[in-house]
Parts: C-alpha cells; structure tokens; sequence
C-alpha cells in the first residue's frame, strides 16, 4: 500500500468513550506511541500495554502512534487502533478479545421481538449501557447510521462489540449494509455470535438465498453453530410487491419488518403520522408475514421527542397486527412496551383461560372449555404468553394466580 | 497512633494531619464520638448607641466598608454561592483587598464556584493565603497542584456554622451580597434582578462576624422584608450597579436529564424507594441539584399520583419540578436552603408553604437537632464510593480536588441514604475497593444504585429484607465493583506526594480524610 498514514475512531468536545487514532509505519526508530487521556492516571500503563501488544501482533516493529482518548473501553481501542493498522497494511490476522461464555447465548425463532434498540455502529458510548434498558433486540447498525468514510473501522467497532458488550440478554442484531456491500459485513459479525441479521432494502429472495449461502459459508469456516437469523427489511416498492416471496424464501427468515423512511421516498410520497400514504405496503408486508408464519415488524416512529404520536402510532400499528417496532432512543422502549403489551380486557381473559385450563388438567379432564367456549392448546399457549408478557411489562403481579 | 509528629492515623484509618495552617486540629474520632464542651463563640457586645440613630448605615462604596471595617493583612473574609456562578462580588472583594495591598487573607466562601477562579491570581500573589470552604473545577486543580500557599479545608454547610459557633474559624469581615436590602442592612434573596430564593448560607456570618457588610443592587425603603438577614447584625450597607448576573444564577442543572441512562437511574432509585416502602403517605425527601436528581423527583411524582399519597415535606434545593408537586398538593411543604430555579424563587416568594431554611435549622451540628436527620430519604451522589459504603464526593479518582462538600455530609444522617451513581463514567469505576478521599463514612450510607444494580449496606437488614422479591437487580457492593472492573479494567492508583494540600471535615469538625499534592 502506498498510504503511509492512517486515521480512526472519533474526535471532538462531545465525544466520549472513545478515541482517535493517528497511525504512520515510519521506517526506523521503532515505536513512538503518544497519549493523551482523560484517564491517564488510572489507565494511561494499560493503555500503552495494550498498544505494544498490538504493534507485536501485527508485526509492526517502527510507527508514529497517536491516541487522543476519552475514556474509551479496551474493545473500543482495540478496534480504533486495528482499522487505523489495516488500512496501512494487509493482513489476515485479527486481534480479538476473549469472548465471555456468557455472551454466547442462542435465541429462538419465536422470541418476542417487540422493541429493537438501532445503535449506530460506529458510536460506542450509545452501545456500552444499552442493555440495561431491556429492549428485546440491540441493532448495531452499519447502514445508514455510519457515514460512508467510517464504514471500515465500524465494522471492527460492531465485531469487537459482539464480542465484548453485555447485551444483558437482548437479541444481539447487526444491520449490514444495503447489498452487495452487506456481504463484506458479514465477516465481521458471522464468527462472533450474531444472533440476527437485518437486511436492508431487500427486494426478492434471490438476495435472501445469496445472504445464506454466505453465512453459511462463514458458520461453517468459524464452527459456528447458533442459529442466525434473518428480518429482511422492506423499505421500497419492489421488496412490497415481492413481500411474500421475501418472507417464504428461507427457513431461518423469522420476521419482517417495513421502513418507512424509505418507503415513501421511493413512492414519492411524504410521510405522516396517519400514515395512509403507506397503508397497502403495511398491510401487503404484514399479510405476507402472517401468511409465511414469521413476525410482522413495523417501521421505526422518527420523532424522539413526541412519546403521545409514538403511542397512537403502537396502538395502530397494534391494532393492525404489528408485533412490534424498531427504536431508535431508549425511550421510544417503554412506550412501545407498554402500548404493545396486552391491555387490562386481553389480561383478564388471558388469566381465566389458564385458570380453566388448570383446573381442568387437576381434574383429569381432557377437554377444557371456558363458559361455552371450547380451549384447544394453541389458546392456551396464547394466554400463558399473554399472562407472561403482562408480568413482564409490571401489569400483573408473578403471584396472580394467588391473588385471584 | 502517632506516625510522626505531623502525622495520626485517624479513627476512619486515614491518615491526617495534626496541625492545619499553624493550628491544632482533631482527628475524627467515629460518627457521633466527638462532643466538644464550653460555650459558643460569641462576638463583640455591639451597642445601638454606636450606630446612627437614623438607621442608616449606607457608605458609599464597597472600598469604603472594608476600609471602615478595619480591612488588615491576615483577616478573614466570607462571602456566600447565593448567586452561584453567576456571583459579581467575591472577586471584586479581593480585587479591592489586592488594590489596598493587604495579604495572606483567608478567603471563607460557603462554596466556590467556577466564576471565582478569577481569584487564582490573589492565591499565587499571596492576598489570598488559602480558601476554607471549598475549592471547585480549577481551583481544585490549583489547590491539588500544591499551589496553594496554606493548606484548604473542606466543610459541609453544616460544618461551616459549627466551625463558627465553636470559635474554630472566626470571621474578621462577612461580605453578603443580596438581591434586595435597605439602608438598615435588612436583607433578603427574593425580591431584585438577582433574586437567588434564600440567603441562609450567610445567617452564621452575620451573627458572628465581627464586621457584616450587606452588598445590594436593590435598596428599597425600610422596611426590606421579608428579612432574611436582619439589619440588627449588620454594620454597613453598600449600593452597587449589580450584585450577580440572573441568568448565571439559575444553576445548569435546572433541566430534567434526557439521557436515557440517568433516567433509567433516576427510575431505579425511584423503584427502590417504592419497593422498599420509604414513599408512604406522610413522607419527606431530598434530592440534590443536578439532573438525576430533579428525574427522582419526577419519577416519585409519577408513584405518587399512581398510589394516591403525599409528602410531609421535602427538603430543597428547590427548582420547578419541586415546586410544581407543591402547588398540585402532592408535597405540605418545601423547606427550602438554596432554589435553583426561577420557578423556585417565585414560589419562596408567593407562598408560604415554600419555607426557607439555613444551615442553622438544617444540618448543624452545634444545633439542638437539625432537620437533616428527620428527612425520611436523601438521594444524593458521589465521585467514588468503597465496597465498605465509604463514599467520596469531593476529588475525582484521579486525586484531583474538583467540588465542595455542600450539604452532603449533613445529609447522611437522613433516614435513608441512597448514593445513586453512574457505575463506571466513561471508564472510570465509581465504586471501587477504596476511595480516594473519605467524605462520608460506610456506616451511613445505606444504599448505592447503579444502572446495572442496587447493593445494599449488609447493616440494613431491614432494607434487604423487604426488597428480596422486589425484582429489583439486588447485588452485594463487591459483586458491582467487580462489574465495574470487568467492564474497564482494574485502574491504577493515582500517584501522590507526602504534601497535603487540603483537609476534610467532618459535620464535628474533626478531619476526616487528608488531600494529597498529586504528583506531576
């Protein structure tokens, strides 16, 4: 490579746990590293120690090596410092941190998927403490939440997150970009538990079936043997009209989602709250998820200031069926939690059919039946789900049953 | 326990200094160990007969008053943070003082904020001989430096009226500036262009200094009422242009914090508070300044008008959010020692269920009481906290001295004391295996919450109890701090020299913890 100096990572009076990275190979001297960290007098040893090890990693024995850091974690480093060494030099080695067994988890295909958290890829302070807010999925978005100049080093940042993030049980998601493009990203994620994948402004299944040829490939090259899922996002006209052929094109497809953003650019339409601009591709989207059996994801709500629109906004989306929405600020989650979460009618029904239910199995009887209405075990599993999810959202208390 | 003649390992395991500034001090002996005996201080009898019979005791310039008040090389000047960063006549003290060629004063300020580092020159030159009170942002900076030519002392707001009351510091000239006065020294915080709410802070200066001047940009006709300082304490009154800039008042921290990771803090808090049966009918609280804590406030509001119950009272500093829940019934009473807020001042102003308190009434320890150990629950913060519950808010991890102690310390005697803390800011642990400079000892300090989980002191059984199948994220202190370790490495100790720079105090006036020169 020609390039002899290379930059990474974020800088400016906002930024914080992160770094910027000035990196120059010079020919002779060895290695001149200069810190400059608001942490110095408690992590300035550690800081240096982790630079040496990875100039002795990559085989780097002269550079000129700048961190301007403020407060970045280790992983944040890390990533800073390897996308600002290989965009000087070629290499195949990647320097990972050990990944705790405890982020190794696998989620089923069924999980609730009613509040996805966007990230964007390329800010760490935004991923650090995202789980504890709970949604069920984390995004770390590539897409168009990272500028097209920071696209390389985010993907070290996104892979070293998957790998030292507590995502504290969250669904641990990555956007990859549009693609092909998308498939570069895959590298960086596949290997390092992703648990799902969204692929934006998908249009047939063709893309569908070349994604998994891909990850599969990159699963059985790295022994990966969790489930990776796949949402397709439909964010245009083409992926409306495909909708069902998107949704049945493969087996690990487990929901859907529709962007609206998007979406209406490309119809040529604006954006509203009422959102009847968009209602053939929401309901074309949603029929062609319940048709396929797989969850139907509705749009982002752009306004993080307007919590009152957000709720109306999940009560339509609700009503039409949606099992949920993406967020793009912590607190769309509770809103959408709440709103999408059944209410007092849906509780009170759900707790009368357990009841029944238990009842009759006390009982030793094979049919079970509320009023004059028959219960099979599909209804059921409904209402323990329904009666699960209340306890989760603080709307029914664990011991119920008790309280009853 | 002698180390060496300058040195004692005090009754908390720190090591302070036998001698600050040329004077004895007293190590601290253990929470409620030390009772001194004898009588107040008092000062000199005044007799009406000195003073104009008219009332008037308007002298034409601040200049004036201190000269008249018998301004010397050595003495000691207070001033009061009514007015907060935003305070025009602190500096404008010294600058006389420096004009006049008088040195080695002491300045003893009821806090310091970033507007006084204004004052670095007059410490370097040596007008300023060192600051009791407390040394913030970059006067802390210069004070861990080593720069300060005597050694700073750190008290509490109620530390401050007790090292008064007991004659440990005496104050040769007390300068109030306040929002409204008249010409017979009565003064208040509530009415004017710099209206700042209450002027509490500088009830002990005025009782007790030998000399009180009243700084006013507002002189109304006697009467000035209400008067918060009484005219009867106070020897001369100055008029100037302006006193404070308003906007530099109201403190930055008025607004409600929108990151969702403090929110999520303030809910938690909140969620203990209701779990653990502390927000009953009849309750009180305080919450400090500063965004988390006015989220507190909304977050038990939202419980509140949930469970149908109300406050009793609650302690300021008081902003809008305060005032708000006043005024919809939802709190009897805000007894109130500084407002932060515009909304804050109209209400001490409007309505007399928004009290204003002092020191005096609130934390002092030379008081029959005070109400600080009435208070049901306090929620405040910390720089640092122990996995022993001893807890740090004046330097950060660092070692450098960055805030005072405010009305912290006085606060741990609430009922319930809740340290609600980010658990690691950007990298830095905040709960750790010891801290850096003791402020507040463990046996106080009941609950520490996180964004990743609650520990409970293991002297709070009953707390532990009840909140066992809460849901809440209960965790033991070490299990946090060793969270906070795996997420940014374990840090390294700051480096310090054997120079101490400054002192703590406890509420008693013992020292508490030593401030170490950080080493360059």
């Amino acid at each position: 490579m020609d390039k002899s100096i290379a930059e990474a990572g974020n800088n400016g009076e906002k930024v914080r746990s992160d770094c910027y990275i000035t990196l120059e190979l010079t020919s002779e001297g060895g290695i001149n590293t200069e810190l400059i960290s608001k942490v110095e007098a408690l992590y300035g040893d550690s800081i240096l120690i982790l630079c040496k090890d990875m100039f002795r990693f990559f085989g780097i024995e002269n550079a000129r090596l700048k961190v301007e850091d403020k407060g970045a974690l280790p992983f944040v480093l890390a990533a800073r410092i390897e996308a600002a060494i290989k965009s000087l030099i070629t290499t195949t080695k990647e320097y990972l941190f050990e990944m705790y067994e405890e982020y190794r988890y696998s989620t089923a295909r069924d999980r609730p998927r009613m509040t996805r958290l966007y990230l964007p890829g390329n800010t760490p302070s935004l991923m650090i403490n995202a789980g504890i807010h709970t949604p069920n999925g984390i995004i770390l978005d590539l897409e168009d939440a990272v500028g097209v100049n920071k696209k390389t080093e985010a993907r070290y940042l996104v892979r070293n997150a998957l790998r030292s993030v507590d995502f504290m049980g969250a669904e641990r998601m990555v956007r990859i970009n549009q693609l092909p493009l998308g498939f570069e990203d895959l590298d960086f994620i596949i290997p390092h538990n992703v648990n799902l994948i969204l692929l934006p402004k998908c249009e047939n299944a063709g893309q569908i079936h070349q994604l998994n040829e891909k990850i599969n490939e990159l699963k059985k090259l790295a022994g990966v043997t969790n489930p990776v899922w796949i949402m397709p996002i439909i964010e245009n006209a083409m992926g409306v009209m495909k909708a069902l052929e998107i949704a049945q094109a493969a087996e690990n497809v487990v929901a859907m989602c529709i962007g609206l953003e998007d979406y209406t650019a490309d119809i040529g339409a604006k954006r509203t709250n009422g959102a009847n601009e968009s209602f053939f591709a929401r309901c074309q989207v949603l029929n062609a998820c319940k048709a396929a059996r797989i969850q139907a994801i509705d749009s982002v709500f752009s306004d993080i200031g307007d919590m009152e629109e957000l709720k109306e906004n999940v009560l339509r989306s609700k009503a039409m069926g949606f099992e949920g929405m993406g967020c793009i600020h912590p607190r769309q989650i509770k809103v959408i939690y709440e709103n999408f979460s059944p209410d007092e009618t849906e509780i009170k029904t759900a707790e009368r059919i357990v009841i029944a239910f238990e009842e009759a199995t006390k009982k030793g009887l094979g049919v079970v039946s509320l009023g004059t209405k028959m219960i099979d075990a599909p209804v059921v599993k409904k209402a323990r789900q329904t009666i699960d999810l209340a306890i989760r959202m603080g709307k029914l208390d664990s011991n119920w049953m008790e309280l009853i | 326990m002698s180390i060496n003649d300058k040195f004692i390992i005090n009754a908390a395991g720190r090591k302070v200094p036998v001698e600050v500034n040329g004077l004895a001090v007293i190590p601290f002996r253990g929470v409620g160990k030390f009772i001194p005996n004898g009588n107040k201080q008092a000062p000199r009898i005044p007799s009406c007969v000195e003073y104009p019979s008219d009332g008037n005791k308007l002298v034409p310039s601040l200049k004036e008053s201190l000269l008249q008040a018998g301004l010397k090389n050595g003495m000691t000047l207070s001033t009061h943070h009514h007015f907060r960063n935003g305070d025009l006549i602190a500096n404008q003290v010294f600058d006389l003082a420096s004009e006049m060629g008088i040195k080695d004063l002491v300045w003893f300020p009821s806090a310091s904020f970033e507007c006084n580092v204004y004052l670095i020159k007059y410490l370097e030159d040596g007008t300023i001989h060192h600051i009791e009170g407390s040394m913030n942002g970059s006067l802390g900076r210069f004070t861990s430096q080593g720069n300060m030519k005597g050694m700073g002392i750190l008290r509490s707001h109620g530390g401050r009226y007790q090292s008064v009351q007991d004659g440990e510091v005496h104050i040769d000239i007390a300068i109030i500036a306040a929002p409204c006065a008249d010409m017979f020294g009565n003064a208040n915080g509530t009415n004017g262009p710099a209206a700042c709410g209450s002027l509490g802070f500088a009830l002990v200066d005025s009782e007790y200094a030998s000399k009180v001047i009243v700084v006013t940009d507002n002189l109304v006709p006697f009467p000035c009422v209400p008067w918060q300082i009484q005219g009867n304490h106070v020897d001369y009154v100055v008029q100037v242009d302006q006193v404070g800039i308003p906007e530099k008042i109201v403190s930055g921290t008025t607004e409600i914090t929108k990151s969702p990771d403090r929110l999520f803090l303030a809910e938690l808090t909140a969620r203990f508070c209701e779990a653990s049966g502390i927000l009953r009918d009849g309750f009180s609280f305080q919450s400090g300044s500063g965004g988390v804590s006015l989220a507190v406030s909304a977050y038990f509001r939202e419980i509140m008008v949930k469970k149908g119950i109300k406050a009793r009272f609650a302690r300021g500093g008081s902003n809008k959010y305060l005032v708000s829940m006043l005024e919809e019934g939802l709190i009897d009473y805000i007894i109130d020692g500084q407002t932060f807020d515009l909304e804050g001042v109209r209400s001490m102003r409007e309505n007399s269920n928004h009290v204003w308190s002092s020191p005096f009434t609130s934390y002092n320890y030379h008081s029959k009481g005070n109400f600080a150990s009435l208070v049901d629950v306090v929620i405040l913060g910390a720089t640092e906290i122990d996995i022993n519950f001893n807890a740090n808010v004046v330097t950060h991890s660092d070692g450098y001295l960055l805030h005072g102690i405010g009305g912290w310390q006085n606060c741990l005697f609430s009922k319930t004391v809740i340290l609600t803390v980010p658990l690691f800011r950007d990298r830095i642990p905040v709960i750790k295996d010891e801290v850096t400079t003791l402020c507040g000892p463990g046996e106080l300090i009941d609950v520490v919450v996180t964004e990743r989980g609650i520990a409970i002191n293991p002297l709070r059984t009953d707390l532990i109890e009840i909140t066992k199948d809460s849901g809440l994220p209960v965790f033991t202190i070490n299990e946090l701090k060793e969270l906070a370790e795996k997420i940014c490495g374990k840090p390294s100790l700051p480096k310090f020299t054997d120079t101490p720079v400054a002192v703590v105090k406890w509420v008693d006036g013992t020292v508490i913890d030593t401030i170490w020169q950080v080493e360059k």
